[in-house]
């Protein structure tokens, strides 16, 4: 396997203006002739699909959703970074490099970083542009707030919505197309297979999801723009159809997937409230600019909050991070938490949480202000536990939320099989092993709107066109292969449903490969991952036909990936002898208790090859350079 | 608490529907009406027989996913809440609970609780949005907008493209959804060049997709978990008659 990360050369700043006026173009009259599948329309998916189709190319737009609009996008809430300085507050393109790189706890791709950083700017002009409405300042200009791990204000926001907000914006910038007749959309319709001809990615096999019919889809290049893995863990704020599938399968035709086991997990949720539990609900990291995190000083105390006075509280970010404070970076903030509610201090039913708390935000602002800026989310915290936090604090606990690793992707967003693509949070590239709060929106629109129309047609300018057909050996085999792997499902006709294997995956992939792994650990869960896998496929049960509308068909074929996909994860997390961003192994930890990395070993983009169900992938390195910034420990003291 | 469960059954678009009926305990407070249908499907399965299908996916209230008419009431009886988001603490042990979908013409139902809601993407295509190309525009900030001004557009902005307002409306009317949209762009200087022509083909997308007219009701407000306002109907309203009248 070849991994070229293709960066240009030169000195940083001028690598991206330089590959732009040097890439190869095609023509606009050819661009028809060239035909692209987008799978996925989030804001990465939605982005490129509206933008490829303004320039002239045949795009074809698949979604498991029934709109676009209901990606899983659409749920994100604080905000988006851009380095646009408006505030006046020592902003710069470098500074969010710096402050992206440094989060990334150094494990992301200087080059990538900073071209985002770079286009930063270029996004929150064309969303408003669109229409986009973020909040405004009463002079008529753009607000901003601050997210964790900065010292500036760089984060657009609109309300408690801002996901949905962008969204709305790249979905109806896709719609146009559609309604131009320049893109077709593919609604409910879920991919199943990459079809690879002569080694170049040119289609995919897909299903109906309300007919059941599998359709082949031939193109000259294939995007994958498919989201996250977070859900392996069964719980966490992804949506309930968040999946890795789409990934996964493309890694078992010949795609690298990078740093598998760098996940996020985000310090501010709402804690489980019991066994019937479906999801966990995000509370904004923007809740930090005014909450203030505490728990008790003393082991077990059982007193309400409000009789808890002052100086037996501890305020442990602000004690153990005075620059950062309430603002420190998730991976940190989460790690602080689960280390006051092992130590006995945690709040709530089971011990397991923390207080936000908003007492003094109300004093020193009144509760309209509060309202204005939080109110949403404060309804939606009530809604779910039946408290108001206006009154007593919130009570929060860390949670799966965003996966740093994916795909493997070179400076052009291209995997190493030439013709696929991915982009968004589905590929590896720009958060190293934690992605800082309101970069993911970023990247997202960065790689869809201002980074893939610039390198995709580098790529079909330097290959000949194939001008595959569906007809294609290639196609046969893989529609055969989906038919039979669903026919399989259909006939174990077993005794246990679908979503109890889903639990139990993700109560191992917590217990062993979450927020605290260990060597040992691992190993259990190596161990136990295949046998629940075996299980599934000899007692899994699933109602209905393949014909129809097939909720729990198309769950179990999801679960099915995750089962082996988990063992990848278990394999990087145990290669990787270090702690770093979201990755803590607990063996490799600071006196006090921080993330011990070792860059002498590991610094690099693990990149893993498939090597069958069950075998244990074969390991390629991309050596990561810093030129620009330089390693170090990475402290918010 | 225990509870009894009325729902619609339907197989596909093809077949005709029925209500049919389960009986449910140790339903906790703390779940959302989604998770107590998440365990009623789990005791399906066990059985042997085919869950309930019905469409969820964010659970936060924002994708619009989610939707169900539930003792008549879309969403259910909780005000400016969507179904996701509406907790068994809201009902009483033993009540009796009647499920069904969205009912309108332009909303087919395709299974059970699941509908097909692809008019208002259709609705969106011929209109809802504003006529830029990526790359090439004004810096963010080159045009001020008021802060009333803006706050008057998110409000609007604000739909989820559920479908409740039509699930509400006697005539099943999409009015609030279309001039939700056409009030979030039409208000904004961005989306001025083209408002009159947006009025025009949005409404009558609206019209041929088979939604019916608006004869005031404002169940559509009451029932819409945003709270979009009825006034942006009135705004559509006036825009549109602007619109028959100016030489365009
Ligand atoms: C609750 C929450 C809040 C967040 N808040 C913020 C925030 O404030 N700021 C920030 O920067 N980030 C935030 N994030 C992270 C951010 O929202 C996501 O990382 C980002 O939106 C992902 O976008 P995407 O386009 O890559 O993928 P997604 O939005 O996940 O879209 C994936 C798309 O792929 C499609 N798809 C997937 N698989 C298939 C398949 N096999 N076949 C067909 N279609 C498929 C889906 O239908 C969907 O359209 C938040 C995340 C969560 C969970
Ligand atoms: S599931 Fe997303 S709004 Fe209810």
């Amino acid at each position: 396997m070849q991994l070229n990360a293709n960066i240009p050369d030169g000195p940083i700043a001028g690598k991206w203006d330089d590959h732009k006026a040097h890439v190869k173009l095609v023509n606009p009259a050819n661009k028809r002739k060239f035909k692209v599948l987008v799978v996925g329309t989030g804001l990465a998916g939605a982005s490129a699909a509206a933008t490829l189709a303004e320039l002239g190319y045949d795009v074809h737009v698949l979604t498991f959703h029934d709109s676009p609009r209901r990606a899983h996008s659409i749920a994100a809430q604080g905000g988006i970074n851009a380095a646009k300085n408006y505030q006046n507050d020592g902003d710069s393109i470098y500074r969010l490099f710096y402050d992206t790189v440094k989060g990334g706890d150094f494990r992301a791709r200087e080059a990538n970083v900073y071209r985002l950083a770079q286009v930063s700017v270029n996004i929150i002009d064309q969303c408003v542009a669109q229409g986009v409405p973020f909040a405004r300042e009463y002079g008529g200009l753009l607000d901003n707030r601050s997210f964790g791990g900065a010292q500036v204000s760089r984060t657009f926001y609109a309300a408690g919505q801002t996901g949905q907000q962008l969204l709305i914006g790249a979905y109806q910038a896709l719609m146009r197309m559609v309604g131009a007749g320049k893109a077709k959309l593919w609604a409910r319709e879920e991919m199943l297979d990459l079809v690879l001809v002569d080694g170049h990615a040119k289609g995919v096999i897909s299903r109906n999801l309300v007919t059941g019919a599998i359709t082949r889809h031939a193109a000259d290049a294939v995007l994958l723009c498919t989201g996250g893995y977070g859900n392996v863990f069964f719980l966490s704020t992804n949506a309930k159809n968040s999946n890795v599938t789409a990934t996964y399968r493309a890694y078992k035709k010949g795609a690298a997937f990078g740093n598998p086991c760098y996940t996020q997990i985000h310090p501010t949720c709402i804690p489980v409230s019991g066994d019937h539990q479906s999801k966990l609900t995000l509370m904004s990291e923007s809740l930090r600019n005014d909450g203030r995190i505490w728990v008790p000083k003393t082991k077990g105390d059982t007193r309400k909050p409000s009789e808890i006075p002052e100086n037996e509280r501890d305020y442990y970010l602000e004690r153990k991070y005075p620059s950062f404070g309430n603002l420190s970076p998730r991976d940190i903030a989460s790690r602080a938490a689960k280390q006051v509610c092992d130590e006995g201090r945690g709040v709530g039913p089971g011990g397991l949480g923390v207080y936000l708390d908003f007492a003094d935000a109300i004093k020193r602002l009144g509760a309209n202000v509060v309202k204005q800026r939080y109110g949403n989310l404060f309804e939606m915290y009530e809604r779910i536990t039946g408290e108001n936090p206006y009154e007593v604090p919130m009570r929060i606990y860390p949670a799966v939320h965003y996966t740093m690793g994916g795909l493997w992707v070179d400076y052009n967003l291209m995997s190493n099989i030439p013709g696929l693509h991915v982009l968004g949070e589905a590929n590896f590239s720009d958060h190293g092993a934690n992605r800082l709060g309101a970069s993911a929106l970023m990247q997202g629109l960065a790689d869809g709107y201002f980074v893939i129309p610039y390198t995709l047609g580098h790529y079909f300018a330097s290959f000949p066109k194939m001008n595959i057909t569906t007809d294609h050996p290639e196609f046969v085999k893989a529609e055969e292969e989906v038919k039979g792997k669903l026919n399989r499902l259909l006939n174990i006709k077993g005794k246990r449903s679908v979503l109890s294997f889903h639990r139990e995956l993700g109560k191992i992939m917590w217990d062993y490969c979450g927020m605290a792994r260990t060597k040992e650990g691992l190993e259990k869960a190596l161990e136990l991952i295949p046998k629940l896998r075996e299980e599934f496929w000899q007692n899994v049960t699933i109602p209905g036909s393949g014909e129809e509308l097939n909720q729990n068909l198309e769950h179990a074929g999801r679960v099915a990936d995750f089962l082996e996909f988990a063992e990848l994860m278990c394999y990087d997390a145990h290669h990787r002898n270090e702690s770093c961003g979201g990755h803590f192994r607990e063996e490799y930890q600071t006196e006090d208790g921080e993330a011990l990395r070792n860059d002498e070993e590991y610094s690099y983009v693990a990149a893993w090859e498939y090597t069958g169900v069950g075998n244990k992938p074969i390991l390629h390195k991309e050596n990561l350079e810093f030129n620009e910034v330089k390693l170090a420990v990475r402290s918010y003291k | 608490m225990k509870l009894k469960l009325h729902i619609w059954r339907q197989k596909n678009a093809a077949t005709s529907g029925k209500m049919t009926s389960y009986e449910m305990d140790n339903v906790s407070p703390d779940m959302s009406f989604l998770e107590m249908l998440d365990v009623l499907n789990e005791k399906i399965i066990e059985r042997g027989e085919e869950p309930v299908a019905f469409e969820h996916d964010c659970r936060e209230g924002i994708c619009g996913s989610c939707g169900m008419m539930i003792n008549g009431m879309a969403h259910g009886p909780e005000k400016l809440t969507t179904t996701c988001q509406l907790h068994m603490r809201k009902f009483n042990d033993g009540d009796e609970i009647t499920i069904e979908p969205w009912r309108a013409e332009a909303f087919p139902v395709i299974k059970d609780l699941v509908v097909d809601r692809s008019s208002f993407d259709r609705i969106i295509a011929s209109g809802g949005y504003v006529n830029v190309n990526t790359g090439g525009v004004p810096d963010a900030n080159a045009i001020p907008i008021g802060k009333k001004v803006a706050d008057y557009a998110f409000n609007a902005a604000a739909c989820i493209g559920c479908g409740a307002c039509v699930a509400a409306c006697p005539n099943a009317s999409a009015m609030l959804f279309t001039s939700a949209k056409i009030s979030h762009l039409g208000s904004l200087p961005q989306g001025q060049v083209e408002r009159m022509d947006r009025v025009i083909n949005m409404v009558s997308t609206m019209d041929n997709e088979g939604f019916g007219g608006c004869t005031n009701h404002l169940e559509c407000e009451a029932a819409c978990p945003k709270g979009i306002s009825a006034e942006y109907i009135a705004q559509m309203n006036r825009d549109m008659m602007k619109a028959t009248f100016t030489v365009r």
